[in-house]
């Protein structure tokens, strides 16, 4: 049995949509159903505040669904979408839908947390309300971000031509690309929705610390994505770099490697200045006056936490410039 | 033609970026709990802030040993073997 080009490239658009979609699903649904299950347990506490509890849990379900949108967006791209009959137009498929796919994970769970906590804080302190509002949809859209990167670069690698490049290691590169940015949001909207969780529960203990708590979340939002743009880095660096043809099978290999070493690099220590940032934005909101030792501390941890991420970037910078 | 020498060489590639991947998830997660209950610590006790935060290190610091590690084995599996 023959098969050409153009059946492959079917293949790898039904399977690339099937990974995006089925991937894209998991965080989202998790995330919305912790929301949800802060919101029961908020209800139960305090039926008074039903209305507002209801409406902040329907707010930051949305906002955490928004991930499994991109995945669907793709996914549909990936099947109703007519795509080149060139051998590059695989990878280009296979990575656009890993990258969204796995790319949706974190920031749905992620944005899930500070939902939940805003919902709990509603029922604890019904006054502070309009502020965890607030507190819950910053956080949640700073959760997004690493999913947003994740749907730029399935885009690019959609939209791109790469049919003048060489076939081999192109295709590595390609598949890199998707994986590194698509492994990479993992961690950083894991970690960002930790910091948001702990600033809407502070908030809803102490109300007069609304802005040292929010500023430090901010500030710890903020390294968690560090990891992510590596990723992200890496991405464009193996989308846009030139690579001069191969036979060989070494060069794909150290692309790919490449993609997958900055990905999954990037997991861990983005989840863990999550869980830094998460407990210094907890005890600032406690314990106010002593902001400056926990703000220091916080960031001593995450930098320490950071280092492994920073020895994946530099793997993943020799594998593409230097081997 | 693909010889074995270069296969070897493939290897060797993803070898290194899967050991630096996946090696790098446990510290990053570990340092940060480390980091976390340090502040919690602080935060319940400020006057033994110096303390709280020499402990942290040493404690991240023989956790971020398994980082090294596959650094080490990545930069191995690059250059030397």
């Amino acid at each position: 049995m023959a098969y050409d080009i153009q059946t492959w490239v079917s293949v790898a658009a039904f399977t690339g949509g099937g990974m995006a979609m089925g991937f894209g699903a998991i965080g989202a649904a998790i995330g919305e159903g912790y929301t949800a299950a802060s919101a029961n347990e908020a209800i139960g506490r305090n039926p008074g505040q039903s209305g507002d509890i209801f409406k902040s849990m329907l707010v930051g379900q949305a906002i955490a669904e928004s991930a499994s949108i991109f995945a669907l967006v793709i996914a549909l791209m990936l099947l109703f979408t007519k795509f080149p009959s060139h051998i590059l137009s695989v990878p280009v498929l296979l990575g656009a839908g890993l990258c969204m796919g796995l790319g949706a994970i974190g920031s749905g769970v992620g944005s899930g947390f500070p939902a939940g906590a805003a919902c709990t804080g509603m029922s604890r302190q019904p006054a502070m309300s309009g502020r965890l509002t607030t507190n819950m949809l910053i956080g949640s859209a700073v959760c997004q971000t690493p999913a947003i990167f994740s749907l730029v670069v399935s885009f690019i690698l959609l939209f791109t031509d790469f049919s003048a490049n060489p076939v081999s290691p192109t295709w590595a590169a390609i598949l890199g690309a998707g994986i590194s940015s698509g492994f990479g949001a993992i961690g950083s909207g894991l970690g960002g929705g930790l910091v948001a969780q702990a600033s809407c529960e502070g908030i809803s203990r102490q109300p007069l610390t609304v802005t040292p708590v929010t500023n430090v979340m901010l500030l710890g939002q903020a390294v968690t994505q560090t990891t992510a743009i590596y990723a992200l880095l890496v991405s464009f660096i193996l989308m846009f770099k030139s690579f001069p043809a191969t036979d060989a099978l070494a060069p794909p290999m150290a692309l790919l490697a490449a993609g997958i070493c900055m990905g999954i690099g990037a997991i861990g220590p983005a989840v863990g200045e999550g869980f830094a940032g998460q407990g210094a934005v907890a005890w600032i909101a406690r314990n106010q006056e002593h902001i400056a030792d926990l703000t220091r501390s916080m960031l001593v941890g995450q930098a320490v936490a950071e280092s492994t991420g920073i020895y994946s970037l530099v793997i993943a910078l020799v594998l593409i410039f230097v081997v | 033609m693909i010889e074995g020498a270069d296969i070897v060489k493939a290897a060797a590639f993803l070898g290194a970026g899967i050991s630096m991947g996946i090696g790098a998830i446990g510290p990053g997660v570990g340092e940060g709990m480390a980091a976390a209950k340090a502040c919690e610590a602080i935060g319940k006790n400020p006057k033994e802030a110096g303390l709280l935060t020499r402990t942290m290190l040493v404690g991240q610091a023989v956790s971020e040993s398994t980082g090294i590690y596959s650094l080490v084995i990545a930069l191995l599996l690059l250059f030397v073997v």
